[in-house]
């Protein structure tokens, strides 16, 4: 199991950097220019030790090589250091926004929790919402409540979450006024009130991601469930006697979570992309809502950091849901 | 002299044979008993009719500023509210310039379902040729997958964000703000969408290329291109069907979910995702002009959904003639 974990780890490392390169000479390719905004009095000269000053002298090679070091040896020793105090990263150059002249990743470090939240309680809350559904679907295939379930994870599939935003927006915040319509991302919890404000300004943007998280995962229990049901094994089960309470919960439910596990440690970074949209329009200023201003103001090392952030987190989550594989279904592990 | 042979009368077949169906027949047949397919598919041609040909019978034209006809409602609320503002000659009502919001649904209609179709069959022809060569060149195998599993990992939308914005200007520059755009969108809509494909052609073809038929096409000298044309695609065309009906959808999305933040065409042109997007600042006033686009997003998808899968229920001979 170790090797196994060990040899993917090692497989990970040429993805990443296939990904840093890929954005990187993206960015590179791309034709803004971040002097644009200075005014045309600036003389030429000038501009060009502004132009340096900015880190863009250097050959294409060296500033790749140099935000690689900045990005996995420089910010890991300023997260090292603000967590125990110690002093590894003084002095040394970290990734600086063009937009703020702050260091990138402690912009992030202010934003992701809000992300953090909302995406992942939306994920976990989609999660739990699916699994009984798709369960029950493959239990009674075909009853009503299948082609119901059928119907709504269509639905869930089909309905863009900027369309499910502004609905539940007009619906519960507008007409019925029972949720906020922006979420508060200043509100500190601390008492009883201020976590239900918290929990109601939560509401709706957990919903909207929620609905196509669960439109996938329950579809794929759904599959899996129908996989395992007419197994040689289930009959056995069930002619030696044992409850069918039993039989499906524990028999059944245990084999056809193997894939669904995986789906659902496959699904974690997806959904980070897709809360882009839902942080527009719930005006939640986490890491999407960073990403898209960095890019609207050129800013090029915020949104190489914060897409490449992306990246990692989809690379990572690919591993989690190999190992898992490979921990549950001891089949995988001897390839 | 032999004897004229015996009829067996226990033997005698009942009921007349059919005469034997071809493919698509069954095929057919299958695909008209999934309702929600049937539906989906009439409503798609409906809705790409009413797109394509909408403007010639709704003649009013969508750019077309009307600033005493602004804000008009739509017809149906009078229904509730009998002092609302509406007009026959604005059936669906006006925007705040005075732009009739159907002419305008038409022709946005048109651009997103546009994007979607051709964004598809760019996806749909990398996916395929990836898929087709790494499943019949073993040699092409390792390194093609390599690459489909690395652009899998890839962040999508981030980076479709970050192409879009920064290459925005120099197309514009070059093809025009309306055309430089379509192709900008449609290419990386495309070049990011072709990874499942490219895993189901590869997985059929794998499986495919070990049958007998293939191994008499090769015994008797067939070339590699031949029997990948003549042999191989007919019979992955299948799950390329599906894969299209996927891929249309999701391209339409993805149309509309750049329209919506703000990367997509430019402002005088519509698209339901725009449409959409322009809309939300007042949607407590006029409801209805995030609720058109929304709806007619959200139904050409659903549409596409059931018509892919009542069509690999169809398509999938296990599942046919059940």
């Amino acid at each position: 199991m170790l090797t196994f974990t060990i040899r993917r780890l090692i497989l990970a490392v040429p993805t990443l950097l296939f990904i840093s390169l890929v954005i990187f000479l993206l960015l590179e390719l791309a034709p803004g220019d971040p002097m644009a905004q200075v005014p045309l009095t600036v003389p030429p000269e000038v501009k060009e030790k502004m132009r340096e000053a900015l880190g863009l002298g250097e050959p294409l090679h060296i500033r790749y090589w140099k935000w690689l070091v900045q990005f996995f040896w420089v910010e890991p020793q300023v997260l090292f250091d603000n967590m125990f105090g110690t002093t590894f990263a003084e002095g040394k150059q970290r990734i600086l926004s063009w937009q703020t002249r702050s260091p990138v990743m402690d912009m992030v470090a202010q934003r992701l929790p809000q992300t953090l939240w909302v995406v992942g309680m939306s994920y976990i809350v989609g999660v739990l919402i699916a699994l009984p559904i798709g369960i029950y679907s493959a239990y009674r295939q075909y009853s009503i409540f299948d082609q119901a379930g059928t119907f709504v994870t269509m639905i869930g599939f089909s309905i863009p979450p900027f369309f499910t935003g502004p609905l539940l927006i007009m619906v519960f915040a507008v007409s019925l006024g029972w949720f906020p319509s922006v979420y508060d991302t200043t509100h500190v919890v601390n008492d009883w009130d201020s976590f239900v404000v918290q929990l109601r300004q939560m509401i709706m943007p957990v919903m909207v991601l929620a609905l196509q998280t669960t439109a996938q995962i329950s579809r794929f229990m759904r599959a899996s469930m129908l996989d395992n049901l007419n197994q040689d094994y289930v009959r056995t089960a069930r002619a030696k006697g044992l409850p069918e309470k039993m039989v499906v919960m524990v028999h059944v439910l245990r084999n056809s979570m193997i894939p669904v596990i995986t789906a659902i440690a496959l699904g974690v970074p997806g959904i980070f992309g897709g809360a882009i949209i839902t942080e527009v329009v719930f005006k939640v200023n986490g890491i999407g809502d960073q990403l898209l201003n960095a890019l609207f103001a050129n800013d090029l090392p915020s949104v190489q950091t914060l897409t490449f952030m992306i990246a990692v987190l989809i690379v990572f989550f690919n591993l989690i849901a190999d190992v898992l594989y490979g921990v549950l279904d001891p089949r995988i592990r001897y390839d | 002299m032999t004897e004229p042979v015996q009829k067996i009368e226990a033997l005698r077949d009942e009921i007349e044979m059919e005469p034997p169906h071809s493919q698509w027949r069954d095929v057919w047949d299958q695909f008209r008993k999934h309702k929600g397919a049937l539906m989906g598919g009439t409503f798609l041609l409906l809705i790409t009719l009413g797109v394509l040909f909408g403007e010639y019978i709704w003649t009013l034209d969508p750019q077309k500023l009307d600033i005493r006809n602004k804000d008009v409602r739509p017809i149906y609320t009078v229904l509730w509210n009998s002092d609302a503002k509406v007009q026959w000659a604005h059936p669906l009502g006006t925007d705040n310039l005075g732009r009739d919001a159907l002419a305008n649904m038409i022709v946005g209609g048109r651009t997103s379902m546009a994007v979607g179709w051709v964004a598809m069959i760019i996806a749909l022809s990398i996916g395929t040729t990836i898929g087709v060569l790494a499943g019949y060149f073993r040699k092409l195998d390792g390194p093609l997958m390599r690459l489909t599993d690395l652009v899998l990992s890839l962040p999508i939308l981030p980076l479709l964000l970050v192409a879009v914005t920064l290459f925005r200007e120099q197309l514009r520059g070059a093809l025009g703000p309306e055309t430089g755009m379509f192709i900008l969108i449609v290419g990386v809509v495309g070049v990011t969408s072709w990874m499942q494909t490219a895993r189901i052609v590869r997985s059929e073809v794998l499986a495919l290329k070990e049958r007998e038929f293939i191994l008499a096409a090769r015994s008797i000298g067939t070339r590699p291109g031949a029997i990948i044309r003549r042999h191989l695609l007919p019979n992955v065309i299948s799950p390329i069907m599906v894969s299209a009906t996927l891929g249309l959808a999701t391209a339409i999305i993805t149309e509309s979910a750049l329209s919506f933040l703000g990367v997509g065409f430019p402002p005088d042109f519509p698209t339901w995702g725009k449409m959409l997007a322009d809309a939300v600042p007042r949607m407590d006033q006029y409801p209805e002009r995030v609720v058109l686009p929304g709806m007619a997003i959200s139904l050409t998808v659903l549409s596409v959904n059931y018509l892919g899968d009542g069509l690999r229920d169809a398509l999938d001979p296990r599942i046919r003639g059940r």
